[in-house]
């Protein structure tokens, strides 16, 4: 028996407030429908606020041998062909026009001499592609967009988190959900919803990561029946912080390399030479990342266990002025000023390319009526992502999931709402009150990051991927039985042990697809395995629920057509 | 090293609460916020509190540390004298929810008020980074409500409807100040925001994390731009003698 819950309705609700999020409620609004953002934190605190190096797209600015052709072969490589080849090209062709409207909306960026968007180089890209405001592109673009969305009129639900997706013969109709602050149920109707809610990064201990990364929209898409794809490329972005303890994992901008920052062991070696001579520090992020983690593993680390990224050979003004977070993140939180001495990084987990699958012109899912964009969702950046290559997904795949979904919205009719599954699902959230064991959920979480990091981390075996399963299965068991005190106002516990299930589920979809796919390609390096495999070339893993239990199955990689396939592979 | 004490305010609801001790073991280069989350995760699973990044770049972690208002993710633990106990309160001027988490969403509702970045038709789109660095001052604002927390304006006077706060003036200055902007917010800065009623006393620009000179850069100039179109004597005495 269900207790009260208030009702809302909406043509397009959607689960996310990040940069994916807004732009699509921003689309959706645009084409008239009524639109719904749930978010877990305040409006305008989402992970894309702590984006920092740029957006990507060939504005041709300061190159002009750029343009969308080149953004797409590089694309298509840093992801090591597993992209969606369609998805990627419609990313480099409307790019540019996401990034302009964007200022027509508000947005400042840095200049070039001539008065226009400057754009500055980063790691896998052959052309200065990124339009950025110093360090902090992230918190230009989710302002501009949270402004543009409030203008517009959207209904934002803040510190609300949804829990459930509610179905009716295979398609969705709502959602159900509490509202963090008070505890009190919320059940929204709704004719298309789109998924925005990121990755899945604090299933790991040492991540860039906040903590509303908890893989929720995958998790939901996955127990609506829709398909999850690539869930083995999780990016170990090269440069976090690793001292001191507190700061582990805190992310340092690819734009300290992009401005000419300089790699080097605790024997001053530039060791990128031995890895990538060509293009050295602004190598693809897979192959810095496992460049640092093998000069530590060897002995060659710095104090703390990383490496040194040095950009104080450049002057301290221009240092301060291109790169003002880092230079105050370091001097307050590690002492150290970056303008006189290096720093010490290391590899912290920061993105997952997997997600749930889309098609390419609609963003929508395997589910009808279910949409998906941004990190949520699978398919662009293939193997890896390039650096830039994030928020120009969000701002190009956002809209056209916003557009889709409401389009969808005009041709279905009013949502009905299941009741038993209403129930159902009120009994799962509340579960943890009534459990009578004593297993903290804090303990759970912790626990569980320490077997990703350690089982399912850069390097990745048979073996420890084996062993991962096992501690998987057992904390399964120790999540569902998970209790907390206190009451259901603003309960941190309880809202863990919730956000625990879905990083469990994400954990293990992880781990499922990292062991089939026997070969290393992009982030996903086995050492048992550690060269491509031709037939893994063709072949993405998808995982589906079936009644109940997690399935893993394959599907081919969608052929290139013959001329872009010629200029991909063009030297 | 030695364990520190967190005095930590606890309670439910706009009145009331009172402070519980806790030992949280200190490790180095320790922020506030980790002895938080320590906390959470060993003695208190249910201590609420709010926070995204914890890297300084969210604005969700504000709070009253030894009486000052601060991001808890900014603030070292070393930096606070350790033979007292560390005092963490929740921002005073915002309706408490639980713990360390306050009702802010009235700052949401200020900002709805605010008429949005208006391009001037037909313009060319050509900016000069003079201009881009003049705005980005005030587009830094991470939106922690420090400065809104701290403002005697709403902390003492509770001036709420009829004062907008330092927040949403830094974020009208970086309207009006956009090159390309054709708005014009004087008539609400000085009818619905309270501009008036702010006598710079520069408390909001020393809390800001993000370093913004609020009273210089954003009020004092918008003071100037209220004035010119309401108090300039010349166009006072155009309007008393031709009416309008």
């Amino acid at each position: 028996m269900t207790t009260s819950y208030e009702t809302r309705e909406h043509d397009v609700l959607i689960i996310g407030a990040g940069g994916a999020g807004l732009r699509a409620a921003i689309e959706a609004l645009a084409q008239g429908a009524s639109v719904g953002v749930v978010c877990k934190s305040l409006l305008g605190k989402a992970h894309t606020v702590m984006a920092e190096g740029g957006i990507a797209a060939a504005m041709c600015n300061v190159d002009t041998a750029d343009g969308w052709k080149p953004h797409f072969k590089d694309t298509m490589f840093g992801g090591k062909y597993l992209n969606n080849w369609r998805m990627a090209q419609i990313h480099a062709q409307e790019a540019p026009d996401r990034v302009n409207e964007l200022e027509q909306w508000g947005a400042l960026f840095d200049r070039t001499e001539k008065g226009a968007i400057l754009q500055r180089a980063f790691g896998g890209h052959t052309y200065k592609r990124l339009c950025h405001v110093g360090d902090r592109t992230g918190l230009e673009m989710i302002r501009t967009l949270q402004d543009r969305g409030v203008q517009l009129g959207f209904d934002v639900y803040m510190e609300c988190t949804i829990t459930r997706l509610l179905t009716d013969a295979g398609r969705v109709t709502g959602a159900f959900g509490y509202w963090r602050e008070n505890g009190r149920l919320i059940v929204f109707k709704a004719k298309s919803i789109v998924i925005a809610t990121g990755g899945i990064g604090k299933a790991w201990p040492v991540t860039s990561n906040s903590w509303e990364y908890t893989g929720d929209g995958m998790t939901l898409a996955y127990e609506a029946g829709a398909e999850l794809m690539d869930m083995e490329f999780v990016q170990f972005h090269p440069t976090g912080m690793v001292w001191p303890p507190g700061v582990q994992g805190l992310l340092v901008t690819e734009a300290v390399r992009g401005e000419g920052g300089i790699l080097r062991n605790k024997n001053g070696e530039r060791f990128m030479e031995k890895y990538d001579p060509k293009r050295m520090e602004l190598s693809t992020r897979d192959v810095v990342a496992r460049s640092i983690y093998t000069e530590v593993k060897e002995g060659r680390g710095t104090e703390h266990g990383g490496a040194y990224l040095d950009i104080s050979h450049k002057p301290a003004e221009y240092v301060k002025k291109k790169l003002p977070s880092m230079y105050h993140q370091f001097k307050e939180l590690a002492d150290v000023d970056i303008t006189k001495g290096p720093m010490e990084v290391g590899p912290t987990c920061h993105y997952v390319m997997g997600g749930i699958r889309v098609e390419a012109e609609t963003a929508q899912s395997t589910v009808p009526g279910l949409f998906a964009a941004g990190e949520a969702a699978a398919g662009l950046h293939g193997s890896n992502r390039l650096g830039g290559n994030s928020l120009s997904d969000l701002l190009v795949f956002g809209r056209r999931a916003g557009l889709a979904a409401a389009q969808h919205a005009k041709t279905v009719p009013n949502s009905n709402v299941s009741e038993a599954q209403i129930a159902e699902a009120e009994r799962e959230l509340l579960a943890p009150f009534s459990n009578p064991s004593t297993e903290s959920p804090y303990a759970v979480h912790r626990d569980l990051q320490a077997v990703m990091q350690s089982l399912v981390g850069i390097f990745r075996t048979e073996e420890d991927l084996k062993k991962a399963f096992a501690e998987l299965e057992q904390l399964k068991s120790r999540a569902a039985k998970a209790s907390v005190e206190g009451s259901r106002l603003f309960n941190p516990g309880w809202h863990l042990a919730r956000d625990l299930k879905s990083m469990l589920t994400v954990s293990e979809a992880v781990a499922l697809s990292a062991l089939a796919r026997t070969e290393s390609r992009g982030a996903h390096s086995r050492i048992d395995y550690p060269k491509y495999d031709p037939v893994w070339a063709k072949k993405h893993n998808i995982i589906v629920n079936e009644g109940g239990k997690m399935t893993r199955r394959e599907s081919p990689v969608d052929e290139m057509p013959p001329d872009l396939k010629e200029f991909v592979m063009a030297e | 090293m030695p364990d520190a004490t967190l005095r930590i305010s606890r309670g439910e609801g706009p009145t009331g609460g009172e402070t519980v001790d806790y030992k949280v073991p200190i490790a180095p280069g320790m922020v506030v916020l980790d002895a938080l989350h320590y906390i959470q995760g060993h003695q208190a699973p249910d201590l609420a509190v709010r926070w995204n990044c914890k890297a300084a770049k969210c604005g969700s972690c504000s709070a009253e540390v030894n009486g000052r208002p601060r991001l808890t993710c900014k603030t070292r633990v070393d930096s606070l004298p350790m033979d007292e106990p560390i005092v963490v309160m929740p921002m005073k001027s915002f309706p408490r929810i639980k713990d360390l988490v306050t009702d802010v969403s009235w700052n949401y509702a200020v900002n709805k008020k605010i008429p949005p970045f208006q391009p001037k038709p037909g313009v060319e789109w050509k900016i000069s980074q003079l201009d881009v660095d003049r705005v980005q001052e005030f587009r830094k604002c991470i939106e922690c409500f420090l400065c809104q927390n701290v403002c005697h304006v709403l902390r003492e006077h509770d001036a709420k409807p009829s004062f907008a706060g330092p927040r949403f003036f830094v974020r009208v200055a970086g309207l009006e100040m956009h090159p390309l902007d054709s708005a014009n917010r004087a008539p609400l800065l000085k009818n619905e925001m309270g501009l008036g009623l702010c006598n710079i006393t520069k408390c909001c620009t020393e809390v800001c994390p993000e370093d913004i000179h609020i009273t210089d850069n954003a009020i004092i100039p918008l003071k100037e731009r209220v004035v010119d179109q309401f108090y300039d004597p010349i166009t006072m005495l155009f309007r008393k003698v031709f009416g309008g």
